[in-house]
Parts: C-alpha cells; structure tokens; sequence
C-alpha cells in the first residue's frame, strides 16, 4: 500500500472510473496499490492510442485517403505514426514528473534501442506474449532505487500495423499478423519504502 | 619594537588586506573577478566570461543549478534541431546503467567550460569516441559498420550527437539522386515579401518630421529616412528616438539621441531576440547584464558592453577593433539598407579567409546579378542568405510562426551539416552540400571551386538499399 501524491492519485481514480473488465481499484486512506495505479494509467494511454488510431489515422489516412501518416511526419508533412504519438506522450510525462514513467518496448523492435534491456523486461515481454490476455507485474531496482513494473500487450489491431512492421527495413520479424502481441508497454513506478 | 617586526606587522597587513580586496572583489564583483576564471574559456561563451552570473547562478551553486542555465539559452535552438539525444530520453529509469557509464542526461557531462586543453570542437569536453559507451554493438544490426572506430561516427560528416535532420538515413534516401544544382536554384524565401512590422500613412516630406529642432537631422538624414521602410510604414523620428511619445513636448522631453536595440525590439522582437542569442548580441542579453553591487556598494559589477570586434577571437578588420557592435552597426543609423546588411556591414569586420574570398566568387556573381536587377528575386547569395537565413519561427507567444530572418548567425554555424536543410538545398542537392561542407578548403574559398572531399554516407545508404531489393 503506497503514498501516491494526490494529484496522481485523483488523476489515476478518474481514470480508473473507466477500467474496463478489470477489478475496481482499491482505495484507502493510505493511498492506491501499485497495480491499480499501473492498470489506471494503461487504461488512459490504450484510450488515447485507440482513439488517434481509429478516429485520425484510420479515419483520414486508410479511409479518406486526405493525409499520410509517416515515421518522418514533419518532413513527409503527414500525420504521426499511433506508436510515435505514445512515445511523444512517453516524453511529454518524463518531462513534466518522475513520478511515473512509460515505454513501448519489443522483442523485434525496429529501433534496436527498444528492445527489452532489464531482466523484467525480458521476463515480462515475454511472459505477455507466451499468455495471452495477462498482465506481467514485477519489482525491479534501477539505480539504486526501487520499481514496481508493469508490462501489457501491445497487439496488433489493425492491419497495417503488421503491414508497416513486416514490411519496415530495419524490422527483425516479417511475419506478423492481425492480433499477434507485437511488443509490451512497460510502466514503472518508483517504490517508496 | 624592533625594525623587523614593524615590517613583518606591515607585510602582515598589507598581504591581508590586499587578500580582502582580491577575495571580495572575485565574490561581490568588480575588476579582480578575472582571477576567478579557472581556463581560458570556450569560444562560444568568452565573450561573456566576465558575467559569471550567467551560469553561475550563485557563488556557490552547484552543478545541477550550472545546468539549468544551459537550457536558459540552448534550449530553443536543441529543439528546433530536433535533438536526437535529448535529456528526457535519458530520464526513463531503464537507462539508469547507461547514465552511470555516461550522464547524457547532463549537457555538462559533454560540455564542461573552463578546460581549454580537453576541449574539442563544439565545445566537447569528453574523448571523441564516447557513442561506444552506448552504441558499442552497432555492428550486430549493421554489419557495414562493424569494424569502424567509434571516434568516426560523428567526425566522418555521418551523424551528429544533436541534429541529425539532414543526415538520417531515409532523408539521404530521398535525396540521394538530386543534382548537384538545381534548374532553378532560387532562395525560396528570400523571394517571399516579409510582412512589416508597423503599419502607418506613409511619411513622403522632410516637413511632415517629428525631430525637435535641436535634434533635427540633416538633409542626408532625411532624404536617409523618407527612402527607408520606416517611413513608407508611417514611422517619424520620434517613432525610435523617443518611443510611445505623442506630442511635441514630450518628444523634445524624452529624446534619446541613439535608440538601442530595445527600441528596435519594440517593433522587430524576433529579429532582436535572435540577435542578442548569437555572438554578435549576446554581450547585451538580459541574463548576461550583472550590474550589481556588493560589500555596501563598495564592489560592482558593471554591465558587459557590446560587443567589439577586438575582443573576437577570429581575424577582423584593425581599424574597426574599437567600433561597439549595436542594431546600428550593420543597418545604419537612418539608411536601413537591408542591402549593405547582407554583405558591405559584414566584410567591413570580417577578415577571415572565407570572407575575404566572398568577392569573385559565384555567390557573390549571383548576389551583384540579383542587386543590379539582372538575376531573379532570390537567386543572389549574400553573406546573410547562409548566415542569417530566413525561417519560419514561433512568436514569442509560441503560437503563430513568422517569417523573418535569423539575426543568430551561430544558430546553423557548428556544425556546419546544420546548414545543408536551412541553406543549402534551396539551391544544391543533398550530397554534393554535404561534400562542399566536408571541404574545409573549398569553404575558405568561400565555394570557389568543387568539393575535394566526399562523404560515403549516400553511397552506403544506396547500398543497403540495393541489397534489400536483392532480397
């Protein structure tokens, strides 16, 4: 049982209100359980992501064919990739609070710096692959300080995202397909003794 | 008391108080702050070594505080870089190991000031193979880089730590069959009208000027002025000598023979803001200003003052050495020629090779043909065109985005690569721009000539994609 700020706390209650399918958070005086926390926070961010996905890149990049969404957006002037707009929001938060911290890692990353580096990464990445529809929670220690990490599937929801994954020059697999857990999304949270 | 000891009371005395006023001198300010300089300091922040304040934000403070000055001044220019290291990359506790081998999260880990014998080109004060510490298995995923020296990768005109926007991989892709000049190679934005600052009745006679009568400008100054922009925009003589001024008393009141450059900013913030960002402005930025007194008002610090061309460290003209360097300077007190700014106000400081080798060359043809009407709008290169290029920058509000041109000249200076998207390629392909900026002869011939040099990186990103397609 840890002492959440409040702020964090009011944010991750709100955003528990949406949880959907997972048992309601428990919340005490004390403060939030790391788990809940985690699973509040990953339930905004699969929301966010799921509505750019479906509502801005699918809407008008595959369906009206108005914009193109690109790795080099800016240059392309097209719209962010879904997992670059989740990476800007990775270092939107690290910039703003420690409190917190997440990334999209995989076991075939494009980016070689995204492969899994921490043994609970490598654990965890894949533990969610081999058992589909679980969470991985562990406890790690970074720098002398101490985690709580959560890991959740990162699946392919669409076609193109297998497509642009098989099909990008520096991509490790080829063979991904529609509902394969394509990477994990880590989330860590610093322990307070 | 015997003479010996009279003169060791003396030499007692005189060591501790000559010791006080050296020590408080170096702490409150004033002269003896000098003595506290540890190293010659690097060439991009000497000019404001004397305001110690700037980066140390108190006697005592420590790294973390030294740190966050840095971002006072760099961070705008890292972001428009679109910085490929940039320290909330590093936050993310999964690099707590990395961090131990290499504090990236630290501009101070790389830049460390005051170490003149370790300090390398821009300003980098760590072993030149440092992208080993993290990228040391580069090899496995491309196996084309498998035996290099790790203190090639950033000294091979390859990649850079910080901007990389001309040089990543699919750029060079895009660009790699571009000809070496383009059919119409024009400066696109500098064919662009760039919107007025102030909009006013035009001002077309010397009797419609507001100067009192002891300030009044000669007929020079006048026929100056009703030629210049100002005037055409409805700006009169009270308009930059007395600013915000409405009657004639007030003007008389308030008049201020030579308007500085927060007078311009009032109308040209951007342009201001810019200036006071690069070597030529910073001396006068507001964080450099340390007029401050200490030890009841015995110790002060005074202001910097502008900048000089005998305090820079690169050849300039001897007999403007002493001349202080203001908006002025280079526009002209009444004139406002943009003209004589873009060339004629630099060559008369600048006397390195590369200036001195500016007049014959093709630019320089292309900038006589562009002035004497002969050349399309846009299609001369002054000395401004690559130094003060204009672009599309957010307004201080940080909504709307103006065009205007970079009065910071160092914004794409070091390393030159910065140059190749801003400059270069409004007129050149990408890889004879990058090979021209490889040649450090050919850019003492101010571009007279070809690139003796070349840099691979083309050839191996063509490479790579011919074996893909061989797949």
């Amino acid at each position: 049982m840890l002492k959440i700020s409040k702020t964090l706390m009011a944010s991750a209650i709100a955003a528990g209100a949406i949880l959907s399918g997972g048992a309601a958070a428990t919340v005490t005086a004390k403060g939030v359980e790391y788990k809940d926390v985690a699973d509040m926070l990953i339930a905004v961010m699969v929301a966010d992501r799921t509505v750019y996905t479906k509502k801005v890149v699918q809407r008008l990049a595959a369906k009206e064919k108005v914009i193109k969404a690109s790795e080099h957006f800016e240059d392309d002037q097209a719209l962010p990739l879904p997992a670059q707009m989740f990476r800007f929001g990775a270092e939107h938060v690290a910039d703003k609070t420690d409190k917190f911290s997440y990334s999209l890692l995989s076991l075939w990353p494009i980016n070689k710096q995204n492969a899994p580096r921490t043994e609970v990464e490598k654990t965890g990445l894949k533990y969610i692959e081999e058992n589909k529809g679980k969470n991985f929670y562990g406890e790690e220690t970074l720098g002398g300080k101490k985690y709580f990490t959560a890991v959740y599937a990162d699946v392919a929801v669409a076609k193109v995202c297998a497509s642009c994954h098989n099909n990008h020059k520096d991509t490790p697999r080829t063979d991904f397909k529609v509902g394969d857990v394509m990477g994990g999304v880590v989330i860590r949270i610093p322990m307070t003794n | 008391m015997g003479k010996t000891a009279k003169l060791w009371i003396i030499w007692l005395l005189s060591t501790a108080v000559g010791g006080a006023i050296l020590v408080s001198g170096m702490y409150f300010g004033g002269a003896t702050r000098a003595n506290l300089l540890i190293g010659k300091t690097t060439s991009g922040h000497h000019q404001i070594e004397l305001a110690c304040g700037a980066c140390h934000t108190s006697a005592f403070s420590g790294r973390d505080e030294i740190e966050k000055t840095c971002k006072g001044c760099h961070a705008a220019e890292l972001d428009a870089a679109k910085d490929s290291h940039p320290i909330k990359k590093f936050r993310d506790p999964r690099n707590a190991d990395r961090l131990e081998k290499l504090a990236a999260n630290k501009c101070i880990t790389c830049h460390t000031e005051h170490r003149p014998n370790e300090t390398r080109p821009m300003g980098v004060t760590l072993p030149t193979d440092y992208c080993a510490l993290c990228h040391e298995d580069v090899g496995k995923n491309r196996p084309s880089h498998k035996d290099l020296a790790f203190d090639t990768c950033a000294t091979a005109g390859c990649h850079n730590y910080h901007d990389n926007t001309a040089l990543y991989e699919d750029f060079l892709e895009k660009h790699a069959t571009k000809p070496e000049l383009k059919e119409r190679p024009i400066v696109r934005y500098n064919k662009q009208k760039i919107e007025i600052a102030a909009v006013g009745d035009p001002l077309t006679s010397a009797e419609q000027a507001n100067a009192p009568k002891a300030h009044a400008g000669d007929a020079e100054v006048m026929s100056q002025w009703l030629a210049t922009s100002h005037a055409k925009a409805g700006v009169n003589c009270g308009g930059c000598h007395a600013p915000e001024q409405k009657t004639a008393e007030t003007i008389k009141a308030n008049w201020v023979e030579k308007p500085n450059h927060k007078v311009c900013a009032t109308c040209h913030s951007l342009e201001t803001a810019t200036w006071l960002q690069g070597k030529h402005g910073m001396r006068l930025a507001d964080k450099m200003l340390s007029e401050t007194a200490g030890l009841f008002g015995l110790f002060r610090d005074k202001p910097l003052t502008p900048m000089r061309p005998e305090l820079a460290r690169i050849p300039m003209q001897s007999k403007v050495a002493h001349t202080e360097l203001t908006c002025t300077s280079c526009h002209g007190a009444h004139e406002f020629n943009t003209k004589t700014a873009q060339v004629s106000s630099c060559t008369s400081c600048h006397a390195d090779e590369h200036t001195k080798a500016y007049e014959g060359s093709p630019h320089h043809k292309l900038w006589q043909a562009e002035v004497s009407g002969t050349g399309a709008k846009g299609s001369g290169v002054s000395c401004a065109t690559c130094h003060m290029p204009r672009q599309w920058m957010e307004d201080e509000g940080g909504f709307d985005e103006v065009l205007l041109a970079n009065h910071n000249q160092n914004a794409n200076l070091r390393p030159n690569e910065k140059m190749i998207r801003s400059v270069c390629m409004n007129c050149h392909g990408l890889g004879f721009s990058i090979d021209a900026l490889a040649d450090p002869d050919l850019v003492k011939r101010n571009f007279d000539g070809r690139p003796s040099a070349h840099v691979e990186s083309i050839d191996w990103v063509m490479k790579r994609v011919k074996e893909r397609g061989a797949k």
